[in-house]
C-alpha cells in the first residue's frame, strides 16, 4: 500500500472524478443551510436591545470572516504541500483559492461597512478588526497580483506559494500590531451603539450560518479546482475524451 | 569560508553600489521632495506639521524604500551573475544578508541620516529626534531585510515594480505603526524603549527569515 | 420561534435598518452565488472551446 494513496490523492484526474459524486450533496447542504440560516436570521431572530435590526448583518458577515481566514491557511498550506512535495493538484488548489478568498474579503468589508453605518454612524471605522482585516486582503490582492504576472505557470505557482507562506508568518504579528495601535489611538468619542451582548436565541441562526458557509467553501473551492485542473490538464487523453464525450473511468491500480 | 564568502559579496556589491551613485542618491531625493509635498498639501502650520511629522516621516521613509528595493537583486539578474550564485556550492541565504546589507548601507542608512534635517522641516519637537534616527535606523534594516524577499519573487518580472509594492507594504505594517508610535511618544515627551524594542525584535526575526525565504524565491525566479 | 415582524412591510423596514441589512444580504448572496456559478460556467465555455480545436485538430490530420 505504502504511499500511493498519498500520490494518488496528488493526482488531479484522481480529484476530479471523485469529487463528481460529492458536489450535488454539498450543494444542497450548504445552499441549504445557507437558506435556512439566513431566513432564520433574517426574520426568526429577536431584535437586538442595543442594534434593533442592524445587527442581523452579523449572520452573514462573522462567518465570511472565519471563512476568509480558513481559506488564506488552506491557500497557504496548499501552497507549502505543492512546494516541498512538488505535487501538482495542491498548485491547482491554491490558485482556486486566491479569488475566492478575496471576494469573500471584498463581502466581509462591504458588509462591515454597511453595519458601521446604522451601529457606528460612518461608512469606515479604523478600528482594530476592520483594519487589520483590511491589510490581510492586501495580502490576498498581492498572492493574486504575482500569480498574474509570470508567464510560466510553474514559476507562477511557486513564487505565490512563498508569499502565501511569508503572508502566514505574518497574519499574527499584523494582527497583534494593529491591536496594539487602535489601543494607543483609542478615539475620544463614544460610539454611537455599544456592542451586544448576545442571547443563545440569536446563536442557533449564527452556527447554522457558519456550518452552511463552511460547506459552501468547500464546494466553490472544489468546483473552482476541478475547473482550474481541466484547464491545466487539457493536453492529457483523460481530458480530451471528456471534452469529445467519450469518458473512460481511471483504473482502480493506476501507477501515475 | 561562510565568513570569507560573506565579505566577498560584501565588497563586491558594496563596490558595485558606489559605483551607482545616482541609484544611492534617488530615494534620498525622493524623501526631501516627498516630504516637501506635505506642507504644500496641508498648509504650513506648525500646529498640523508637529501632530502629523512623526508620522509622515514614518511613512515617507518606508516608501523611499519600497522605490529602491527593485534594484536588490536586478543589475545580478540581469547580466547572469545571479544564476552563477544559484549554482555556486555555497549557501544562498548567507549571501542574500550580505546583498541586503549593502542595500542597507547605501538606502536604509542614509535615509536615518537626512531624517532629522528633513524632522526640522516639518517642526519635530525636539524630544522626538532620538527616536526618529533610532527607529528609523532599526526599522530601514528591517524593512531591506523583508522587502528582499518581494524584490526575490519579482527579480524575473519586467514590470516588478509596483508588485513590489503591493507585495511587501502589508509585511511593512508592523514596524511602520512601532515606528512612528516611537516618534509619537518621543514628541509627547513619553517613553518610547518599548516600541524600540518590538522593533528589534522584528529585525531579528527578520533576519533569521527574510534570508532563507528571499534564497527560495530566488531559486524560483531564476529557475523560471 | 416567531416570526419578529409584523407585516411584509416591517419586514422591509426594519425599524429603519431595512436598507442596510436588506443591501449586506443581497450583496452577499449575489456573490455566493457567482462563486458557484462563475466555475460552472467558465468550465462548459472551456469544454465547448477544447471541443471546437480538437474536431478541428482531428479534421486537419484526417485531410
Amino acid at each position: 500500500m505504502g504511499w500511493q494513496w498519498f500520490h494518488r490523492l496528488g493526482s488531479p484526474r484522481w480529484f476530479y472524478e471523485k469529487t463528481e459524486i460529492w458536489i450535488p450533496w454539498l450543494t444542497i447542504l450548504a445552499w441549504g443551510l445557507l437558506l435556512v440560516g439566513g431566513v432564520w436570521g433574517l426574520g426568526f431572530a429577536p431584535e437586538d436591545a442595543k442594534q434593533h435590526n442592524s445587527y442581523r448583518i452579523l449572520y452573514i458577515h462573522a462567518p465570511v470572516a472565519f471563512i476568509s481566514m480558513s481559506c488564506y491557511y488552506i491557500m497557504a498550506i496548499s501552497g507549502a504541500i505543492g512546494l516541498v512535495w512538488k505535487m501538482k493538484l495542491p498548485f491547482m488548489v491554491m490558485k482556486a483559492a486566491a479569488p475566492i478568498g478575496l471576494a469573500l474579503t471584498v463581502v466581509v468589508l462591504s458588509t462591515g461597512s454597511i453595519w458601521g453605518k446604522p451601529t457606528w454612524g460612518t461608512w469606515w471605522e479604523w478600528d482594530a478588526r476592520l483594519t487589520s482585516y483590511l491589510i490581510l486582503s492586501f495580502l490576498y490582492l498581492g498572492v493574486i497580483a504575482l500569480q498574474q504576472a509570470f508567464q510560466s505557470r510553474d514559476t507562477a505557482d511557486k513564487a505565490s506559494a512563498i508569499l502565501a507562506l511569508v503572508g502566514t508568518v505574518n497574519i499574527p504579528i499584523i494582527y497583534k500590531s494593529v491591536d496594539w495601535w487602535y489601543t494607543l489611538h483609542q478615539p475620544a468619542t463614544l460610539k454611537l451603539v455599544g456592542k451586544s451582548t448576545i442571547d443563545p436565541s440569536m446563536l442557533y441562526p449564527l452556527f447554522i450560518m457558519i456550518i452552511g458557509f463552511y460547506f459552501f467553501f468547500t464546494l466553490v473551492l472544489i468546483l473552482h479546482t476541478r475547473t482550474e485542473i481541466l484547464r491545466r490538464e487539457s493536453r492529457t487523453q483523460w481530458v480530451r475524451d471528456l471534452v469529445l464525450g467519450k469518458a473512460k473511468k481511471l483504473p482502480e491500480e493506476s501507477a501515475q | 569560508m561562510v565568513k570569507s564568502l560573506f565579505w566577498a559579496t560584501f565588497t563586491r556589491d558594496l563596490t558595485l553600489a558606489f559605483r551607482h551613485k545616482g541609484d544611492m542618491v534617488n530615494p534620498l531625493v525622493f524623501f526631501l521632495i516627498a516630504i516637501t509635498m506635505i506642507p504644500l498639501a496641508l498648509g504650513p502650520e506648525k500646529a498640523v506639521l508637529v501632530r502629523i511629522a512623526p508620522g509622515i516621516l514614518w511613512v515617507m521613509a518606508l516608501l523611499a524604500t519600497l522605490l529602491s528595493l527593485d534594484n536588490l537583486f536586478r543589475s545580478d539578474f540581469d547580466d547572469g551573475s545571479l544564476e552563477q550564485l544559484l549554482i555556486a556550492p555555497y549557501p544562498l541565504s548567507v549571501m542574500v544578508v550580505a546583498k541586503v546589507l549593502v542595500h542597507w548601507l547605501a538606502t536604509g542608512l542614509p535615509l536615518t541620516l537626512l531624517a532629522p534635517l528633513l524632522g526640522v522641516m516639518l517642526s519635530l519637537p525636539a524630544s522626538a529626534f532620538g527616536a526618529l534616527v533610532w527607529s528609523l535606523f532599526l526599522g530601514t534594516a528591517a524593512m531591506s531585510l523583508i522587502g528582499s524577499v518581494g524584490a526575490a519573487l519579482t527579480v524575473g518580472l519586467r514590470k516588478g515594480g509596483v508588485l513590489i509594492s503591493l507585495i511587501v507594504m502589508p509585511l511593512y505594517v508592523p514596524i511602520l505603526i512601532f515606528g512612528a508610535s516611537a516618534v509619537q511618544s518621543a514628541a509627547l515627551g513619553q517613553e518610547y524603549t518599548m516600541q524600540l524594542a518590538v522593533l528589534g525584535a522584528a529585525l531579528a526575526l527578520a533576519l533569521v527569515m527574510a534570508p532563507l525565504a528571499a534564497a527560495g524565491a530566488l531559486r524560483v525566479s531564476v529557475s523560471g | 420561534m416567531k416570526f419578529q415582524f409584523d407585516s411584509l412591510d416591517a419586514f422591509m423596514q426594519m425599524k429603519g435598518h431595512g436598507v442596510y441589512v436588506w443591501a449586506s444580504y443581497a450583496i452577499v448572496y449575489t456573490i455566493l452565488i457567482y462563486l458557484t456559478l462563475s466555475p460552472l460556467l467558465q468550465k462548459k465555455a472551456f469544454l465547448k472551446q477544447q471541443k471546437k480545436w480538437l474536431k478541428l485538430q482531428e479534421s486537419s490530420e484526417n485531410v
